[in-house]
């Protein structure tokens, strides 16, 4: 067995290969499936209605896709430089950490200016939670998966403190969350009688923004130039530790953003269990978008819908939630195969 | 009777034939020489030979017999020995035990070597190649290094070697030695396939002549009937004359370097010492010497990647005060690098993403401050892909899937389209075929011609003395006085390459 790479790559292989790879991680999980004694086709069929049977069911899946939107454009941008930030969870808490601080009372704008002004704060906060790591990378070389992971946790318990302590709400009858983001900041629906709030046009909007960052601007060619070829990039002047720390500040930019559109949005209030790791679920996002800011949206809803959907599957046929965290892990790893496959051949002799 | 025997052999990568019907035999005590450009198939042809690759059709065989394919552990007990153009050598072992490596058996727990060190000294006697059996690889010198690997697959039994690129690292001294050496093993009853594109060595030591290109044999011929405008010819396959520099008279001094001093990592030893030269307007300098000498040292400093401890830099009677890519760009400083894969081209990125990558933060190539004016940078790549000849399906195809030859002509497109005052060419014709070396020599004199003062490096001598005016040697750091290129000669330059800077006269 051999494996060549592929002097031309159709376009038509790169939209196919992803498609077959989800189909094929769909014909795995049903084994899975089968094992719980549960009809197949049913089951599925309940996993996909409450993804996007109805409007409901399509409004909750969007809502589940704008922060996944907002840590996999994080993902995207920073690992297209090579700069492997494993930390948007943490950057995450601390964007809704900036929302609590600023947005509960401290500062009171109309809502026109209140929302703009939050989604700057917790971008500022998440670029500052790279502060450290990128310091560290671009003085001492220290892995920046190493302290980006680590750091999660640090901000998580730090997060933690702060609501067992100063940021307690006093009116939470002894509940660990944060008093309540004022009504000027709070993110107006997008769809009446739904949680779906305009964060999901916002992270819309981004992605667009970054995949026109990337393609068009000087930034988004250094950006592609660091992380393909590094010498190639310092050969031509552009400076390594400058991109990075661009890249850096983008990153945990739109992880803090995400941070927004939880507390701002969705629930409305900091707890600790804000995010049920978005932060890590937007690499996985990120890598099914083959880093591609606008493959991102699409593969946001794509996990948003299996997670929302698993969850109504679960209530309808006796099979757990946790299938979707099985059904996500074999898409990557599957698409990870596949484009693999589209740009290398096999040759079996 | 035929020793080697190899039929018809096809090979083929995807929509690319790396071998077609090809077929070769070599003698018992005969020279073949394996003549081709880069890209022609000789190092795929070996690669079958020796089981790392299997041919699509055809086959081999060593006496008559046919060899299994894809076996290279049948092939080395057949009696092929392979010396690879990138040494194979466990640097911190020393001569004996890298000779006995994989020879030895697993099960045995005797070892043996007070037998094998009597069977390298026999080697080493009988063949002439004499290397002291104790002392460490890395203490060897790049022609000793070489030594032991002939004597590794000699020590295997080989009666067949094929020698790939071998004298690509080595002085023009060290050179002639080992010609002489294959010479004595083929007067043993050896038989010797000699890769190479250098065509004096070819005619030097084959008996015969056979010539690939685009993967099919193109024509053998008698060594004793050829030249090196016939192999020339036969290898590009149509007539190709390099070009020479004509006299100029330089003009007034655009770069200079006064005592520089770069200090190694451990701060004991210089990587660069005391280095002084200048390059004035409308002039080639080269530097000759070894690879290993401080060459890249030397072009970083050049190219603004590394910063000099002591000393003085001046560029255009203004004195440079830090090493910066960027501003050595803005100050007109083109720069050809060595590796063109590593640091000379982002694999990744289109063709004229690639053309314009010096070209960023110049006018009037960006405008609303961060903004890549699209049209106006691919009308510009278009031109320069027209008028420097690179061969692409398009401006949007990836880098890398450029030719080596096509990949120099976009980063002589991109440099010297900025109009630059000095070039510092690098290796800029290594690895390229006898066309495309033309090319490049014909822009590097036009740049000059416009009044470039030019740095070579290089380590090919026939190249230097083709189109440079001046020339000095590096070694261990230091640059030797800058010789007028038209009042010496290869044997006092190959002297001083070697250490000899007495030879400067």
């Amino acid at each position: 067995m051999q494996i060549e790479p592929r002097e031309n790559i159709s376009p038509w292989r790169v939209i196919f290969a992803p498609i077959a790879a989800i189909i094929i991680a769909f014909i795995l999980c049903a084994f899975l499936i089968a094992w719980t004694g549960e009809p197949i086709l049913e089951s599925y069929g309940y996993l996909f209605k409450g993804a996007f049977g109805s409007r409901f069911a399509l409004s909750e899946t969007l809502n589940r896709a704008t922060p996944l939107i907002f840590t996999g454009l994080a993902a995207a941008v920073a690992f297209r430089a090579k700069f492997w930030n494993i930390g948007a969870e943490g950057q995450l808490y601390f964007g809704a950490l900036a929302a609590t601080i600023l947005g509960t009372g401290a500062i009171t704008l109309p809502p026109l200016l209140m929302i703009p002004f939050l989604f700057v704060a917790g971008a500022v906060a998440g670029g500052l939670a790279l502060l450290g790591p990128v310091f560290l990378k671009t003085t001492l070389k220290v892995d920046e998966v190493v302290t980006t992971l680590l750091l999660n946790f640090v901000i998580l318990l730090f997060v933690n403190f702060l609501l067992e302590g100063p940021l307690k709400d006093p009116m939470s009858l002894g509940w660990p969350q944060a008093a309540s983001i004022i009504d000027e900041g709070v993110l107006p629906e997008l769809m009446a009688r739904t949680r779906l709030h305009i964060g999901f046009a916002i992270a819309l909007g981004a992605s667009i923004f970054i995949w026109a960052l990337m393609r068009y601007t000087i930034w988004g060619y250094e950006i592609r130039a660091v992380g393909a070829n590094p010498n190639a990039a310092k050969f031509s002047g552009i400076s390594i530790n400058k991109t990075v720390f661009l890249v850096a500040m983008l990153s945990g930019g739109l992880a803090g953003m995400a941070g927004i559109t939880e507390t701002a949005g969705t629930k409305g209030y900091l707890t600790l269990d804000l995010s049920p790791g978005f932060g890590y679920s937007g690499i996985a996002v990120a890598m099914l978008a083959n880093l591609n800011p606008l493959g991102v949206v699409i593969s946001a809803v794509f996990l948003a819908g299996i997670y929302v959907g698993a969850d109504s599957m679960s209530r309808a046929v006796n099979i757990p939630t946790y299938i979707a965290d099985v059904l996500v892990a074999l898409s990557v790893l599957s698409v990870l195969v596949s484009l693999l496959f589209v740009q290398f051949r096999v040759r079996w002799r | 009777m035929a020793n080697l025997k190899i039929s018809n052999v096809t090979k083929k990568f995807g929509p690319l034939t790396a071998n077609d019907n090809v077929s070769l035999e070599v003698s018992e005590g005969e020279v073949v020489a394996l003549l081709g450009e880069n890209g022609a198939g000789k190092t795929t042809l070996m690669n079958i030979l020796f089981g790392h690759y299997v041919a699509d059709e055809g086959e081999v065989e060593i006496d008559g017999i046919k060899l299994p394919a894809g076996s290279t552990d049948a092939a080395i007990r057949a009696g092929l020995g392979m010396v690879h153009q990138h040494f194979t050598l466990a640097e911190n072992m020393s001569v004996l035990e890298n000779i006995m490596l994989g020879t030895e058996s697993l099960w045995s727990l005797k070892s043996t070597v007070a037998r094998s060190r009597r069977k390298l000294e026999n080697l080493s006697n009988e063949y002439n190649l004499h290397v002291d059996p104790d002392a460490g690889i890395s203490e060897l010198s790049v022609g000793e290094r070489q030594r032991v690997e002939i004597l590794k697959v000699l020590y295997r039994g080989a009666r067949i070697l094929i020698l790939d690129e071998p004298t690509a690292v080595l002085t023009p001294a060290e050179t002639d030695q080992l010609l002489a050496n294959l010479k004595m093993m083929v007067a043993k009853g050896m038989s010797i396939i000699f890769i190479s594109h250098k065509l004096h060595e070819v005619l030097a030591i084959s008996d015969r002549v056979t010539v690939l290109r685009h993967g099919a044999m193109v024509g053998e011929i008698e060594t004793r009937n050829a030249d090196k405008a016939i192999l020339a010819e036969m290898m590009v396959g149509r007539k190709v004359t390099r070009p020479k520099a004509e006299v100029m008279e330089p003009g007034s001094i655009v770069l200079e370097l006064e005592n520089i001093n770069v200090a190694g990592k451990d701060k004991a030893t210089d990587l660069l010492s005391n280095v002084s030269l200048n390059i004035r307007e409308s002039e080639i300098v080269a530097i000759a010497g070894v690879a290993g000498n401080g060459q890249r040292e030397l072009a970083e400093l050049l190219s603004g990647l590394r910063p000099w401890d002591s000393g003085e830099f001046k560029y255009r009677g203004e004195v440079v005060s830090k090493a910066d890519a960027n501003e050595f760009l803005k100050m007109g400083f083109g720069r050809i690098p060595e590796d063109r894969h590593h640091t000379g081209t982002v694999g990744e990125m289109s063709v004229w993403e690639n053309l314009l990558s010096e070209n960023l933060r110049k006018s009037p190539f960006w405008k609303f401050g961060t903004l890549i004016d699209f049209s106006a940078h691919r009308k510009k790549a278009a031109e320069l892909i027209e008028q420097f000849d690179i061969r692409c399906s398009s401006m949007d195809t990836p880098a890398r899937l450029l030719s080596g030859g096509n990949m120099q002509k976009l980063i002589l497109a991109r440099t010297l389209t900025a109009d630059p005052k000095f070039v510092l060419a690098n290796q800029p014709v290594r690895g390229l075929d006898e066309g495309a070396i033309a090319f490049v020599h014909e822009q590097l004199l036009a740049a000059r011609t416009n009044g470039a003062g030019i740095l070579l490096i290089s380590e090919d001598l026939d190249e230097i003395f083709s189109i440079a005016d001046r020339v000095g040697v590096i070694y261990h750091g230091h640059i030797s006085q800058l010789l007028n290129v038209r009042k010496t000669d290869i044997q006092q330059i190959g002297a001083m390459m070697g250490g000899d800077m007495k030879a400067v006269a």
